[in-house]
């Protein structure tokens, strides 16, 4: 396959970026796209050039590093998948590609399509977590949860973290990141102690941070590799509304 | 320790390694097994917890074992300081892991108890690890159920609220707890939540983006690190009471694995070069079940979880060669050889001899797709048995990143599978307390050698990783900070300054080089080199080649590497470069371990040494010992360090899956 390729180049945080060409004429449909990108950097290494620089770690859909906007979508056109399993055969000969980081106040770029997505951390920072000290734990079976729950909990506990939500939503928002994490833990019997305090804690976080507010656009599902559900945002809602009627207040 | 005992016989390596002082266990307790732990536990020093904040720990990585000791350090009170390479400690590899965590629960009453455990750790080990790490490895497994639970992690349950467990290869119970496909996902998200509390708390000061590249030995006790920050190149120093090293396996010196594409053994490499010992490097685990190379562009290799193996059917095709679609083969034209060959465990024989069966099976032209190195892995009768929506249900993800990779649907065709390098067992050398022989220097998780021998099960890194960072860390480092805090260091003690010129000195070197060459290049070739000679088969004749070759290729790359760039920003390739430029040298440690233990033992396979039906032949008088080498200084002969072992639990004998 003969693809060209436009690639948002920009050498650190203050470089003024732009949208530069390449040419690639060895692509296999078998290829990954960042084996794809691999091969280009190859090429410009030799050609001595800078190569493309694009976080990445694990390649196979669940670390959360990769993260790039392919023609306009986050992680591409393929549902479900992020951009290391994405792969060459969803692309025809002769295409052109757009190739851009992920956009957004609180993503800042660091170099080409890398971006500093610190703000996600200070998010669970801010009150992700059961607080329980190691060995402090009660027998595993000491309460069960019900089926039900365990499943939807793990649903939501799937997010990757990669902030392709934040990318995709015209607010900028991490809501669906947020509820994600309010939902997974709010929804076990462990998660309760602190389910009202959690969920007014990291949103107050997140507002404080430099993303946008939600206004229920539903993007942020559509290009979600893990397919986080959109109802985990009514839940953070439903949380923070209830937690503040009953008089929670952030820390 | 170094000096030289004996010259080695020819049999033993010809002259290319010395054979220095034995060396011993000497903190495991001299109690029975069962008691060891409980009384190391109460030997071990307290520090009062007013102190606590006055003693440092670094710790390097942010996977299972980094991630546990920092938070569970920074509870206690400590100073903790961790570091990771990638933008976040919730992205390390252990994320990646699939099936599941082991734990002694008996909540199937299957007959599984703390002892059953630790047996099939040591047999599935081929009876190359340490009786009393195991034993610990077994009974801590209850404690981490308990702890992950606790953390809010969902693993998978039964319609009674209760937890379920399902089996893995090489054992006979089902003590294997899981979160569908993404057990390590959620363990991992349960540490990197507590340490994220305790950053918050402001007992861990988080260092994402910053890479360890040399240690800080301080009058014989590891007192520091040096790093680079890989956003903007500063090389810069963090000095601590001790350090903890959880950086993972070394898996990628081969290029291709199933491991992510950042790990490396670079922090462990400069520790070994530093003084700590490097135990077993041979013993690397092939994984039976991933998705095959698909051309020569090939990045990395994705695993499909051992855990299919419980409803999946290993064939190939009775006829060699056979190129018809596997679904147009006849039952009666297919062959179960795992079934065939091991009727009592069947599919779920341990990792070792799933892969090499699987390899004699495509050495014997009776391999499937591409090149034909592969093997079927069909889930047909599953489906008809349990319905599609029952194993949707229990391998749903799996399938779906099968069919994302290779196009092809495993509900309507059989999935292909190959063997790949996914786990290394040998790593630093460390006591029962997981000190490293550089005082102050800790090892935990994957980066340590101690608990799997020569071939790991499944379901039991994580375990080990968990209890190394929450339970057996804590307090063995306690027990050296009760003499802490030491003797300040300041920033620029000679040896201080040392590590960080010698560092300094290397970036430069690489960047100077201006060569002709990528860093991947070189990395394939070296990988493709010790997957041919020192992977799935090894020989005398073939790991000979790789240490000869291996030295001239060190010095082709150091001449001829190109990395486009400078040191001052943020540089991939010279972050790539840096990592290859320690697997070229670990590469002839792990050739020559491979070379010197005459002997077939789980993972480590030696065609001189196999029984007469092809099955790995040990040789416990001659090498029931740990392999534990000590730099020998540049461009001089390492120096071999034995550890021998006792087993008086579990007696040694021929592992039969049969």
């Amino acid at each position: 396959m003969k693809l060209t390729l436009r690639i948002w180049r920009q050498a650190s945080p203050d470089a003024k970026g732009k949208m530069k060409k390449y040419v690639l004429d060895d692509v296999e449909p078998d290829m990954s796209f960042l084996e794809m990108l691999d091969v280009l950097n190859e090429k410009l290494v030799l050609d001595d050039e800078d190569p493309v620089s694009f976080d990445h770690d694990c390649r196979e859909g669940i670390c959360g590093s990769c993260a790039m906007v392919i023609n306009g979508t986050a992680h591409g056109p393929q549902k479900n998948t992020t951009t290391c399993q994405l792969h060459m055969r969803h692309f025809a000969d002769g295409d052109t590609i757009d190739i851009e980081p992920w956009r957004a106040k609180a993503f800042p770029v660091i170099k080409d399509l890398v971006t500093d997505r610190s703000a996600f951390d200070e998010i669970i920072k801010a009150g992700g977590y059961i607080s329980v000290n190691t060995g402090s734990a009660p027998e595993a079976h000491a309460i069960p949860v019900d089926k039900v729950s365990a499943d939807d909990a793990f649903d939501a506990a799937t997010c990757i973290g990669c902030g392709a939500c934040v990318a995709a939503c015209p607010n900028g928002s991490s809501m669906l990141f947020t509820s994600a994490k309010v939902t997974h833990l709010g929804l076990l019997p462990q998660g309760q102690p602190e389910r009202a305090t959690r969920a007014i804690n990291m949103l107050a976080k997140q507002d404080e941070l430099d993303f946008g507010g939600c206004t229920n656009v539903g993007a942020c599902h559509e290009v979600c590799p893990k397919g986080i559900p959109l109802a985990s945002i009514a839940q953070l809602n439903h949380d923070v509304l209830g937690a503040t009627l009953a008089g929670a207040r952030s820390d | 320790m170094s000096e030289l005992q004996q010259e080695p016989t020819a049999t033993q390596g010809e002259g290319r390694y010395v054979v220095g002082d034995p060396i011993a266990d000497t903190r495991a307790p001299d109690s029975p097994i069962g008691d060891r732990w409980a009384d190391r536990k109460f030997s071990a020093r307290l520090v009062n917890p007013a102190n606590r904040r006055k003693m440092s720990v670094i710790v390097v990585g942010t996977g299972l074992a980094g991630g546990a000791a920092a938070a569970t350090l920074g509870e206690a009170g400590y100073h903790v300081k961790s570091f990771c390479f990638q933008d976040s400690p919730r992205r390390a590899h252990s994320i990646a892991a699939q099936g599941g965590i082991n734990a002694a629960k008996n909540y199937r009453y299957d007959g599984d108890s703390v002892h059953r455990l630790f047996y099939d750790t040591v047999k599935g080990g081929d009876f190359r690890s340490r009786e009393s790490n195991v034993h610990r490895l077994a009974e801590v497994s209850l404690n981490i159920i308990d702890q992950c639970v606790a953390q809010g992690v969902p693993f998978a349950r039964e319609y009674s609220g209760l937890l379920d467990t399902r089996s893995f290869g090489g054992t006979q119970v089902s003590r294997t707890f899981y979160a569908r496909g993404q057990t390590g996902q959620q363990l991992l998200l349960g540490a990197y939540q507590a340490l994220e509390r305790q950053i918050a708390a402001g007992t861990v000061e988080m260092h994402p983006r910053t890479e360890m590249l040399d240690l800080i030995v301080v009058d014989g006790k590891a007192r520091g690190i040096v790093t680079r920050n890989l956003f903007n190149g500063q090389i810069e120093t963090h000095l601590a009471d001790a350090v903890i090293l959880c950086s993972g396996g070394y898996g990628n010196v081969y290029y291709l694995s199933t491991n992510a594409k950042g790990s490396n053994v670079t922090a462990a490499w400069r520790a070994h070069k530093r003084g700590a010992l490097f135990a077993n490097p041979c013993y690397t685990q092939i994984h039976p079940t991933c998705i095959p190379v698909s051309g020569e562009y090939q990045s990395k290799l994705t695993l499909m979880s051992e855990s299919l193996r419980n409803d999946g059917r290993v064939w190939v095709p009775k006829e060699r060669g056979d190129d018809r679609p596997p679904n147009d083969i006849p039952e009666d034209e297919r062959d179960y050889y795992l079934e065939r060959q091991y009727p009592a465990f069947g599919n779920l024989v341990p990792r070792d001899i799933a892969s090499r069966a699987a390899k004699n099976m495509c050495d014997a032209e009776h391999g499937v797709g591409p090149g034909g190195l592969g093997v079927y892995l069909d889930f047909s009768d599953a489906i008809e048995r349990l319905g599609r929506p029952a194993v949707e249900a229990k391998y749903g993800n799996l399938f779906e990143m099968y069919q994302r990779i290779t196009g092809d649907d495993p509900y309507e065709v059989p999935m292909r599978i190959y063997p790949a390098i996914h786990y290394t067992m040998g790593g630093l050398w460390v006591d029962y307390d997981l000190r490293s022989t550089i005082p102050g220097l800790f090892v935990g998780g994957e980066a340590n050698f101690s608990d799997h021998g020569a071939n790991r099960l499944g379901a039991s890194a994580l375990m080990q990783g968990l209890s190394d960072g929450y339970f057996v860390l804590p307090t063995t480092v306690a027990d050296y900070l009760a003499d802490a805090p030491f003797e300040a260091v300041p920033d620029d003690h000679p040896d201080v300054v040392e590590a960080v010129e010698a560092t300094r000195e290397r970036i430069d070197k690489l960047l100077s080089a201006n060569g002709h060459r990528t860093v991947d290049s070189f990395h394939r070739e070296l990988g493709q080199l010790v997957w041919d000679q020192c992977g799935m088969a090894r020989s005398k004749e073939g790991l000979e080649k790789a240490l000869d070759r291996i030295p001239s290729l060190r010095e082709e790359f150091w001449r001829d590497v190109k990395i486009v760039g400078t040191g001052d920003g943020f540089n991939q390739s010279l972050e790539k470069a840096g990592r290859v430029a320690d697997f070229m040298e670990l590469a002839e440690l792990m050739c020559m371990d491979a070379l010197h233990r005459e002997e077939s033992c789980g993972g480590h396979f030696r065609v001189e040494h196999q029984t007469e039906d092809g099955e790995a032949q040990r040789d416990d008088e001659n090498f029931s010992y740990v392999a534990a080498w000590e730099y020998g200084g540049d461009n001089q002969r390492p120096v071999l360090h034995k550890e021998d072992l006792d087993f008086s639990y579990v007696h040694p004998s021929q592992r039969s899956y049969k």
